[in-house]
C-alpha cells in the first residue's frame, strides 16, 4: 500500500527537480525548512525523528537539497519528509509537509477490532511492520 | 409614523406625545464612534415621504432603547449612553437606498451572547412600517466584545495539526443521495469516498433520525468506514456526524457518542438556533471534537440585496459563537455567490484584521484580537474540472466538498475521490512552482490526466458543467464606501 499522508502523495513521486521547486517555495516565503524521518508511520505519530534543527534564515537551496539526500542515504528504510514552517502571528505552524522518500516496501497499517456492548467496536490501527517486529 | 408627524413649533425633548428620532437624540452627525462602540452599517429603503435621516434614526432608536413615544422613564436613566446614535446616512447611487451607520455603546449588550446582541440589533426593526425595506450589512466588532466570546473551539491551525494535514485545501463530500440509504448502505459511500482520497464525508443538514436511518446505526457504520478508510492510507479521515436534534439533550447525546467512538468532527445545522451553537461550541472545545457548521436556512434572509442580514454579518457571529467550519459559498458551483461577496466572507473568517473595502462589501476595519480563524467550506455544485478556478478564488484553508462530484463519477466513488484530490494536489504544485493557475490550469490538469483515468474520466463527464447566473446579491459599486 502507499501511505498518503503528506501533500502531494497522489502525484507520482517528485523528480529532484520538482523536489526543489516546492523547497524554494518554501525559502521564498521565509518559512524555516526541515526534515524528518520514521520507521513509525502511524497516522497519529506528530514527532518523527529530526534530522538537525529546522533551517532558520535558510537561502541555500542546494544546501537544503544536499541534507535531505543524506537523510535519504542514512534511513533508506525509513519515511522521510519535509516541512515548511511559518512563524508569522497567527499562523505560528507548519504551512506545506510532503514525504520525498518511501521504503521500498510499504507494509501498511492493520485494523484491530475490539467489540464492545450495544455493537460498540474500538478501533486500533497498527503498523504491520511493527506488528510483525 | 413619527417623521410624518411635523410639529408647529420645535416641540420640548420631553413633551408628551411623538418627536421624531431623529430629535430625541438617535441622530448625531457629530457623534464620533468610540473604540468600545459596536458600529452596524444598515442598507434602508424608507417609505415614501419618509426623511432618510429620520428613517435612519428610527432604526438606531428602535434598536436600542427607543419605544414610539416619549416616556418619562427615560429620565431615570443617563439616557444619551444608552441611546444608539446613527451618525452617518449615504444615498446608494441610482437608487432608492440609503446606508445608515450606527453606533452601540457596549453597556448595550450581555457579555458572550449572541442571542442578545442579535435580540438588540436585530430584534425589532426588520418589521418598522416606516421602512419598505432594511438590511443588516456589517457589523464592526471590538476587541473588547470579542474577548467575551470562546470564539471556534479549535480553529484553522488547531485543526490542520490534529488533521497532520498542511499545504492544501481539505477535501470532503456529501453523501448523496441525502435520504433514504440505509445505515450499512451511507457507510459504503463513506468508505469509498475516504479511501479513494478525501479528507471528509459529510451528513446532510436534513440527516438526523428518521425511520429509513436512525442516528445511532448511522453513526455505528460511518465510524466503522472512517476507521476502515484510516487504516487503508494511513491517514487521518473524519466524517461529519450530524447531531441536530429537537432539544439539547438529544444532541448531546448524540455527540456524546460520537466522541465516545473517536469521531474527529460533528456537525450541527444552523437552524438549531444561536444559544443551542454557542452551547454546542463548548462541547466541542471541551470533547476536543471538531465543530462544523451547515448554514441550513440562511438563504431565507440573507439572499434579497435590500431586506435580510448579510451573509458577513452571519459569518461574524458564527465565528463569534465558535464554530470550526461553516459553508461559505462557491461562486462557481450551484448556489448563489458573488464572488467578491464571497472573498469578503472569506476574509472576514479567516483573517485577524480587515480593511475597509467596498469592493468585498466589508463596510468597517475589523480586528479579531487572535480570535483564531474559521474553515470556510464550499460545497454545491463544484467539480475537479474547476480546481484552479476555486483554488485562485478560495486559496487553501478551506474544505472543498465534492459530493456530486465524487459520488457521481461513472468509476466509482473512491475513483471520483482520487480525481479530486490529484486535482487538487497537482494544481497545489502547479501554484507552488509559481505558474499562472487561473490561464494555465485546463492544461495543468489536462496533463495530470494523461496519467489518472480517474482525473480524466471527470474531466471529460463534467466539461460542460457550469452554473452562469446573475447574483441577486452583489456589492454597491466600487467607491461607495468611504468610512
Amino acid at each position: 500500500m502507499r501511505i498518503t499522508q503528506g501533500t502531494f502523495s497522489y502525484l507520482p513521486d517528485f523528480t529532484e527537480e520538482e523536489v526543489r521547486a516546492e523547497v524554494r517555495y518554501c525559502l521564498d516565503n521565509g518559512w524555516a525548512f526541515s526534515i524528518e524521518h520514521t520507521g513509525d508511520p502511524h497516522p497519529r505519530n506528530a514527532y518523527w525523528e529530526m534530522w538537525g534543527l529546522p533551517m532558520f534564515d535558510a537561502s541555500d537551496l542546494d544546501g537544503a537539497m544536499h541534507q535531505i539526500d543524506e537523510c535519504r542515504k542514512a534511513f533508506p528504510d525509513d519515511y522521510v519528509k519535509v516541512n515548511g514552517f511559518d512563524r508569522t502571528l497567527g499562523r505560528q505552524t507548519t504551512m506545506l509537509s510532503f514525504i520525498v522518500h518511501r521504503p521500498k516496501e510499504e507494509p501498511g497499517f492493520y485494523l484491530e477490532r475490539t467489540e464492545g456492548q450495544d455493537r460498540r467496536i474500538q478501533y486500533t490501527i497498527r503498523h504491520k511492520a511493527k506488528l510483525a517486529s | 409614523m413619527a417623521s410624518n408627524i411635523k410639529p408647529a413649533e420645535k416641540k420640548s425633548r420631553w413633551a408628551s406625545g411623538i418627536t421624531p428620532y431623529a430629535e430625541m437624540g438617535y441622530y448625531n452627525a457629530d457623534y464620533e464612534p468610540k473604540a468600545t462602540d459596536i458600529l452596524c452599517a444598515f442598507r434602508l429603503v424608507p417609505q415614501p415621504g419618509v426623511e432618510p435621516i429620520e428613517a435612519s434614526a428610527a432604526v438606531a432608536g428602535e434598536s436600542s432603547t427607543a419605544t414610539w413615544t416619549v416616556v418619562w422613564t427615560d429620565r431615570l436613566t443617563p439616557y444619551e449612553h444608552y441611546q444608539a446614535k446613527c451618525y452617518r446616512v449615504d444615498p446608494v447611487p441610482g437608487t432608492d437606498q440609503y446606508i445608515a451607520y450606527i453606533a452601540y455603546d457596549l453597556d448595550l449588550f450581555e457579555e458572550g451572547s449572541i442571542a442578545n446582541l442579535t435580540s438588540s440589533i436585530i430584534g425589532n426593526v426588520f418589521g418598522f412600517k416606516a421602512l419598505k425595506a432594511l438590511r443588516l450589512e456589517d457589523m464592526r466588532i471590538p476587541p473588547h466584545y470579542t474577548k467575551t466570546f470562546q470564539g471556534p473551539a479549535h480553529g484553522i491551525v488547531m485543526e490542520r495539526e490534529y488533521l497532520n494535514k498542511f499545504g492544501r485545501p481539505l477535501l470532503g463530500a456529501t453523501v448523496k443521495p441525502k435520504l433514504g440509504l440505509s445505515a450499512r448502505n451511507y457507510g459504503r459511500v463513506v468508505y469509498e469516498a475516504l479511501r479513494g482520497g478525501l479528507d471528509f464525508t459529510k451528513d446532510d443538514e436534513n440527516i438526523n433520525s428518521q425511520p429509513f436511518m436512525r442516528w445511532r446505526d448511522r453513526f455505528l457504520f460511518c465510524m466503522e468506514a472512517v476507521n476502515h478508510a484510516v487504516a487503508a492510507t494511513g491517514e487521518i479521515k473524519g466524517h461529519y456526524l450530524n447531531v441536530t436534534a429537537a432539544t439539547m439533550e438529544e444532541m448531546y447525546e448524540r455527540a456524546d457518542f460520537a466522541a465516545e467512538l473517536g469521531s474527529v468532527i460533528v456537525m450541527i445545522d444552523l437552524t438549531i438556533g444561536y444559544t443551542a451553537i454557542q452551547s454546542m461550541s463548548k462541547w466541542a472545545r471541551r470533547n476536543g471534537v471538531i465543530l462544523h457548521l451547515h448554514r441550513a436556512g440562511h438563504g431565507t434572509y440573507t439572499r434579497q440585496k435590500t431586506h435580510g442580514v448579510n451573509f458577513r454579518v452571519i459569518s461574524k457571529w458564527m465565528r463569534l459563537a465558535g464554530v470550526d467550519h461553516i459553508h461559505a459559498g462557491t461562486a462557481v458551483g450551484k448556489l448563489e455567490g458573488d464572488p467578491n461577496a464571497i472573498r469578503g466572507y472569506y476574509n472576514t473568517l479567516r483573517a485577524n484584521t480587515l480593511k475597509v473595502d467596498p469592493s468585498q462589501g466589508l463596510y468597517f476595519e475589523q480586528d479579531w484580537a487572535s480570535m483564531p480563524a474559521v474553515m470556510p467550506v464550499a460545497s454545491g455544485g463544484i467539480h475537479a474540472g474547476q480546481m484552479h478556478q476555486l483554488l485562485d478564488l478560495l486559496g487553501e484553508d478551506v474544505v472543498m466538498q465534492f459530493g456530486g462530484g465524487t459520488i457521481g463519477h461513472p468509476d466509482g466513488i473512491a475513483q471520483g475521490a482520487t480525481a479530486n484530490r490529484v486535482a487538487t494536489e497537482v494544481m497545489i504544485q502547479a501554484r507552488n512552482e509559481g505558474r499562472d493557475i487561473l490561464n494555465e490550469g485546463p492544461e495543468i490538469l489536462a496533463k495530470a490526466a494523461r496519467w489518472s483515468p480517474e482525473l480524466r474520466t471527470a474531466l471529460e463527464i463534467w466539461k460542460d458543467v457550469s452554473f452562469n447566473y446573475e447574483s441577486t446579491d452583489v456589492p454597491d459599486a466600487v467607491g461607495t464606501l468611504t468610512v
